[in-house]
């Protein structure tokens, strides 16, 4: 049996087999012997090129292609076609084409040998030099190419140098971010970056937060773990701030309008007898706790999710499925598509995420505790728990520049290990901690985009854009392992040159990889904005609990007695190492959360409001679009959600154009006929990946699948009972 | 309609039995509402005090009405606002579970057609001679059964529009441009003595005269010759559908039907091939010969190719039904859900039938060639292929006046056995002649209505509405087995059209875009194809039905309707200005326009 997903390896596939001989081809159409380069970027230099090569068209069962010129550079192997391109592309990216690939954002190189094909690890390549080479990339697209064609030392060059800039352990001044050069753009939507005391600032007084700035670690004096700036609980004396380097020190996050706060911290490393580290703790659990005269919880992370490496594990299972290079294994995997989705585990992953941010949601809304997440880094799962737990709470998080902002705090200013974690650097000893959690992180969302659509001012074109941009080696903002790094990196001055010092643009900054047309499709048209003057009103009663105050539910003999108690049951957990109190396994959520999401269920949906995502099988779904997009089987010609998406933009836009004109008219009052509704623009129909895979043509032949039909078996004897088994039974 | 008003009317009303438990059945011999209410009740049970224990919030208390017509629970509980309105034909098991309990209560279960089960508790009334509602209800849910008539006889609501005008075989023959100058209206089944489950009206080549259509009539299972559904307007390839040949074990040919189907092909200008597409796998088809049936050979029907589109039959359907059922109701289980989804084949049947129609499409459009489908009778699977096929084909199919007469005509017409495959009123609900046939369809066409939301006129509310109403015995559309059969009903009931037709305005999708003659090709990979929650799981209240879509573009509709209002108004009001400076009245306040505050 072929099991789903191997991508790689023994079974010999049809691809692999040229049904047309190079001969064949060349007599069809003589390649032009021209080497073309596309166009450099500021600082992009060529190491070596190839031509002809072919490129065979993914989407084609023939085994075709286009030729042109395939070129390594020190920021993507890019691939010049010798046609001509359509130029009409709705969604063009500013600095790498179609058939570009950034090097960051290849995942693997294989190596085809006439009808295998080979993992490669190394740059060496020993006995003979392959005829075929396939990429996968990061954001999920498959190339092939075919190195026949071209002189053997050629190829065996070009082979030798994508694997080697694509694959070998780098340092991080060999990054392109630190060779581009660019003018800084003004941004589209304003983005807080989380990098001053100001910012900090800002937000601790938008959420009405309590506590107090840290901002000693300027320099990283303190610890360089600790962001520059970062907030603790009112609480905590100045001694306590580096006693573990910055471990176990309670980091604020966001403040709930009722006053209680969402805290993350990294784990002390605890002995069993360490009384030093376990006095520690528990005044932190002091500090988050009598800030605000609010019970605590604590929840230890990394003893109730699936860690980094299972995520790791799930997703390099998961993103297999995509991985596919012709049709033969794309009909095979769809017969136990369901099933190879389940054992992936990543859905479920997902699942429990999400569950998890509900729980500690549920904490902060209804019960009014502070709740303070840990986990050993204090960078990874508590970033994804704590962004999450914003988005669902904050309607805020869910506008774009708020959004972006969140990012910035929880994550570029939070120090998540982005550099290990996707293996920038592609050094072996850090294969062990990559692992997508960023993805993963973005995945929940657009769970939540796809439950609630009226709630986000983004759309799932922007979260998948923003999951390419990861591997896109220009930004800044995904490129550091910590904020140290970051800083130290844009503070190196390199007198004599302007190269080291890191002048490279955030992922915010836009503008850089899109067109303000294109970057229209980061808007969500189903994002309705807060009518301005209901403001007031819109609180639900529970919302207008006063601040600071213990709620009303606080039912405490005397506050004494109760933090008493409190606090000694967190020392019995601590010694434990038994923290979560909230604790379940995955299929059991435990009653009080469904009864916490039933209770939400029943009042009327407010989209600027608290948001919960729906948990249940049906509701996980796969993101279709980021997925499946490069997959032509798949496309839906004239169809697709896009094709709804579009007309909402289109009646958006003439609504927008129609305010314009009053507005114009209210100020001038002049007589002026030409205000004509916006005219439909005559729709382009699309198919269903639309706004990627656009250069595709359009296909008016429907996929039939090769295999539907052997696949199902039917395993009773039902099959073979006769359609009208009673000519008996007299009816009516 | 309050139980305390009900209690009113009671005294009021002459009494065959009074019983003051308060679980007690109120027996109204006759009583009929006012014409005001639309329905028409011939009578009416009522239980107070009656738990319905609900997978999903837990025990209520309430008052149970049965009518013939209808299971009416009014939960009384103060804090819970539960109603179930459940039409008898829905019913399919009425039965006990288990003793009775220490509270004297007994318990029920209702299992419904429409994937749900409900499970009622209640005190067994004290006196034996009365009746337990349950019992009512075992005997208004299956009048078939009870010798009782159904309520559609009853139902006088008036509509606007008759529905059942929306159907007229030679209207839409017309439409298609037939009869032409290769096909003809045969009246040789006028009285449906040729076969009595096809429709009077058949379109047939015209080198084909109605002797002949007779001896194939004898050829083809159950009479079911093949006959034309459908031609392309351009290539003139057409979709013909028939019951299997009766070749048997021994090859049995037919001079006539050869004749025919090369008369089919050479109706077809533009090719030289016909295609016969058999729904069965080839396994069935060949066993099939040993009972006289089988397949057209390639020797005796040259040009002919035949492939097999491997569906299954109606039993491997219903049990895969049921299986989903299981998997859905009333619980989902998280993690394994998507492994238990694939357990029960439902998508993959799905997908086998999409991809059977994708083929026949393929066929006609792309390969500009006739086909000929059939399975064994031709009125299951053959009514699924072509139907899909048309709908993918023929843009006309995509509105909801198109997609009624789709219904009517290749499953009501060519004679679906509804009246079997739902055993409306009938209490064997063992019958293996039971198949969720119809609902498949239902199901691939909203698959497509997902892959296309602008391709349809119609929303998936109007497909969730067909379907309540093939169980509901409100409507004549969806009671019989045959054109024949339907011909004696239409008079003394109403047609479902009638009453979608009369509120078009909920069943219409907003985004719909007439593409006229543009030819849809779903893809049918299991990457697309998705549970319909809507209609599977609608019962689980944790699956909130999503229709933001929907309102937002309605409500950016409103807004441009308001804001060309206010543009006009404006243009208007400065037209007047400029009117008024005209005419030298400088003196008039100059009104100032403030923006319009619209927040979108």
């Amino acid at each position: 049996m072929l099991s789903l997903g191997t991508g790689g390896g023994k079974a010999s596939k049809a691809s692999f087999v040229s049904y047309v001989t190079p001969e064949e081809i060349k007599s069809e159409k003589e390649p032009p012997k021209k080497n073309k380069h596309p166009e450099l970027l500021p600082g992009e230099v060529v190491f070596c090129s190839a031509n002809p090569i072919l490129k065979f068209t993914q989407d084609d069962q023939s085994q075709r292609g286009v030729f042109g010129t395939l070129l390594c550079t020190n920021f993507r192997v890019a691939f010049v076609s010798d046609e001509e391109e359509d130029a009409a592309q709705h969604f063009k990216n500013r600095l790498y084409g179609e058939h570009d690939i950034p090097l960051m954002c290849v995942d693997s190189i294989y190596g085809g040998y006439d009808d295998k094909k080979k993992l490669i690890t190394s740059g060496l390549v020993k006995n003979k030099s392959p005829n075929k080479m396939i990429i996968h990339c990061k954001d999920l697209r498959v190339f092939q190419f075919c190195l026949t064609f071209t002189k053997e030392e050629d190829a065996r060059k070009i082979f030798q140098g994508i694997v080697h800039h694509c694959l070998e352990p780098k340092s991080l001044k060999c990054v392109f971010a630190f060779s581009y050069s660019n003018i800084p753009n003004p941004e589209r939507w304003a983005t807080t970056t989380f990098d001053s005391a100001e910012d900090w600032n800002q937000e601790m007084k938008r959420t009405r937060g309590w506590c107090k700035i840290v901002t000693g670690n300027e320099n990283f004096e303190l610890s360089q773990r600790l962001p520059q700036v970062f907030i603790v609980p009112k609480a905590v004396s100045e001694e306590d701030y580096a006693k573990f380097q910055g471990l176990g020190l309670p980091i604020w996050c966001w403040s709930h309008h009722t006053g209680c706060a969402l805290f993350k911290a990294s784990s002390v490393p605890m002995l069993q007898e360490d009384t030093v580290a376990q006095a520690y703790m528990e005044r932190m659990l002091n500090d988050v706790a009598q800030n605000h005269l609010y019970s605590v919880k604590t929840e230890d992370l990394s003893e109730t999710l699936p860690s980094i490496q299972e995520i790791q594990l799930a997703y390099t299972k998961f993103k297999q499925f995509f991985l596919i290079d012709n049709t033969t294994d794309f009909w095979m995997s769809d017969v136990k598509w369901f099933s190879s989705l389940e054992n992936s585990g990543w859905l479920d992953i997902i699942r429990q995420y999400l569950q998890k941010a509900v729980e500690v949601v549920e904490c902060l809304e209804a019960e009014n505790t502070n709740v303070l997440i840990m986990e050993e880094d204090g960078t990874d799962l508590c970033c994804v728990i704590s962004s999450l737990v914003q988005l669902m709470l904050d309607p805020y998080f869910r506008t774009l520049p708020g959004f972006q902002s969140l990012v910035q705090k929880e994550w570029v200013a939070g120090g998540h290990n982005f550099q290990d974690r996707c293996n920038h650097l592609h050094h072996k000893d850090k294969e062990q901690c990559q692992s997508p959690v960023f993805l993963l992180f973005l995945e929940c969302v657009w769970q939540l985009l796809q439950q609630h659509g009226p709630g986000f001012q983004f759309s799932e074109t922007y979260l998948t854009v923003l999951s390419d941009s990861v591997h896109v080696p220009v930004f800044s903002t995904f490129l550091f392992s910590s904020a140290c790094q970051r800083v130290s990196s844009i503070r190196a001055d390199s007198p004599q040159t302007q190269r080291g010092a890191l002048s490279c643009p955030a992922v915010w900054d836009w503008s850089v990889q899109f067109d303000r047309k294109a970057q229209d499709f980061f808007i969500n048209p189903l994002y309705a904005e807060k009518p301005v003057k209901v403001v007031k009103k819109s609180h639900r009663p529970k919302h207008q609990r006063q601040l600071s105050l213990p709620a009303s539910a606080f039912k405490t003999p005397s506050k004494k007695s109760f933090f008493k108690e409190e606090t000694d049951s967190l020392k019995k957990m601590l010694r434990l190492r038994r923290i979560s109190r909230w604790m379940l396994s995955p299929d059991s959520p435990q009653p009080s959360t469904r009864e916490f999401y039933e209770a939400w269920l029943r009042k009327p949906l407010d989209y600027h409001g608290l948001l919960l995502p729906c948990l249940s099988g049906p509701a996980i779904r796969l993101w279709v679009q980021r997925y499946l997009r490069w997959l032509p089987e798949v496309q839906v010609f004239g169809g697709g959600a896009m094709a709804v998406i579009s007309r909402l933009s289109e009646l958006l836009a003439q609504v927008q154009e129609l305010k314009q004109q009053l507005e114009w008219k209210g100020h001038r009052q002049e007589t002026n006929h030409r205000g004509v509704p916006a005219h439909l623009q005559p729709a382009v129909r699309h198919s269903s990946v639309f706004p990627f895979a656009s250069s595709r043509n359009w296909s008016f032949r429907p996929v039939i699948p090769t295999n539907v039909f052997q696949s199902l078996l039917v395993p009773d004897s039902l099959a073979d009972q006769d359609d009208e088994y009673t000519e008996v039974v007299s009816l009516v | 309609w309050s139980a305390e008003s009900m209690a009113g009317i009671s005294k009021k009303k002459k009494k065959s039995e009074v019983i003051v438990t308060s679980c007690t059945v109120y027996f109204y011999e006759t009583f009929f509402f006012m014409k005001k209410m639309s329905f028409f009740f011939a009578c009416k049970y009522l239980a107070k005090d009656v738990t319905y224990i609900c997978p999903f919030i837990g025990a209520l208390r309430g008052t149970l009405t049965v009518t013939n017509y209808r299971l009416f629970f009014k939960c009384m509980d103060r804090d819970q606002s539960l109603a179930l309105d459940i039409p008898l034909g829905v019913v399919s098991r009425v039965e006990k579970i288990g003793g009775t309990s220490s509270r004297g209560e007994v318990s029920y279960g209702v299992v419904c057609k429409d994937m749900r089960n409900l499970q009622f508790a209640h005190r067994q009334p004290d006196d034996t001679l009365k009746k337990s509602i349950f019992e009512v209800l075992m005997k208004y849910a299956y009048p078939i059964s009870n010798s009782l008539a159904f309520f559609a006889y009853d139902y006088e609501q008036i509509f606007p529009e008759n529905g059942w005008k929306v159907f007229d075989a030679l209207a839409e023959s017309k439409r298609q441009g037939l009869p032409n100058e290769s096909w003809r209206i045969s009246k040789v089944n006028d009285h449906y003595e040729l076969c009595d489950s096809y429709p009077s009206t058949l379109v047939v080549p015209v080198t084909i005269p109605d002797e002949d259509l007779r001896r194939i009539a004898a050829f083809r299972a159950k009479g079911r010759i093949p006959v034309l559904s459908w031609i392309h307007p351009e290539t003139q390839a057409t979709v013909v559908r028939c019951s299997q040949p009766m070749v048997g074990v021994n090859s049995k040919r037919c001079k006539e039907d050869e004749k025919l189907l090369q008369a089919i092909m050479d109706a077809n200008a533009q090719s030289h091939k016909l295609f016969i597409f058999d729904a069965r796998p080839s396994v069935n088809a060949t066993a099939n010969k040993m009972k006289g049936g089988g397949y057209e050979s390639e020797d005796a029907y040259q040009n002919a190719e035949l492939v097999f589109l491997d569906i299954h039959n109606i039993h491997v359907m219903r049990e895969s039904l049921r299986k989903l059922k299981e998997v859905v109701y009333p619980n989902i289980e998280e993690s394994h859900w998507l492994s238990n989804l694939e357990s029960t084949h439902w998508l993959e049947h799905i997908k086998v039938i999409l991809a059977g129609a994708l083929r026949i499409a393929d066929k006609v459009e792309s390969g500009k060639t006739s086909v000929v489908v059939h399975c064994s009778d031709g009125w299951d699977r053959t009514a699924q292929l072509t139907s899909l096929a048309m709908l993918m084909l023929d843009s006309h199919y995509r509105t909801i006046r198109g997609f009624e007469v789709l219904v009517e005509k290749e499953w009501v017409s060519f004679g679906h056995r509804f009246q079997m495959r739902i055993g409306h009123g009938d209490k064997n609900h063992t019958d293996a002649d039971r198949s969720p046939v119809f609902l498949q369809f239902i199901d691939c066409v909203w698959q497509m209505i997902r892959q296309f939301p602008t391709a349809f006129e119609f929303n998936e509310y109007f497909l969730i509405t067909i379907l309540d109403h093939l169980y509901s015995c409100l409507f004549g559309t969806f009671m019989c087995n045959s054109e024949q059969q339907r011909l004696k009903e239409v008079s003394k009931t109403l047609s479902l059209w009638s009453y979608i037709n009369s509120q078009l305005e909920e069943f219409t999708n907003p985004f719909y875009v007439n593409y006229s003659s543009h030819v849809l090709f779903p893809v049918v990979s299991m990457r697309h194809l998705e549970l319909w929650v809507g209609y599977y799981i609608r019962w689980n209240p944790r699956m909130r039905p999503q229709e933001p879509v929907h309102q937002r573009y309605k409500e950016l509709l409103a807004k441009r309707s308001e804001l060309q209002k206010r543009v006009e108004e404006l243009r208007r009001e400065v037209a007047n200005k400029a009117a008024s400076l005209t005419s030298e009245r400088a003196g008039s306040p100059t009104r100032s326009i403030t923006p319009v505050q619209t927040f979108v």
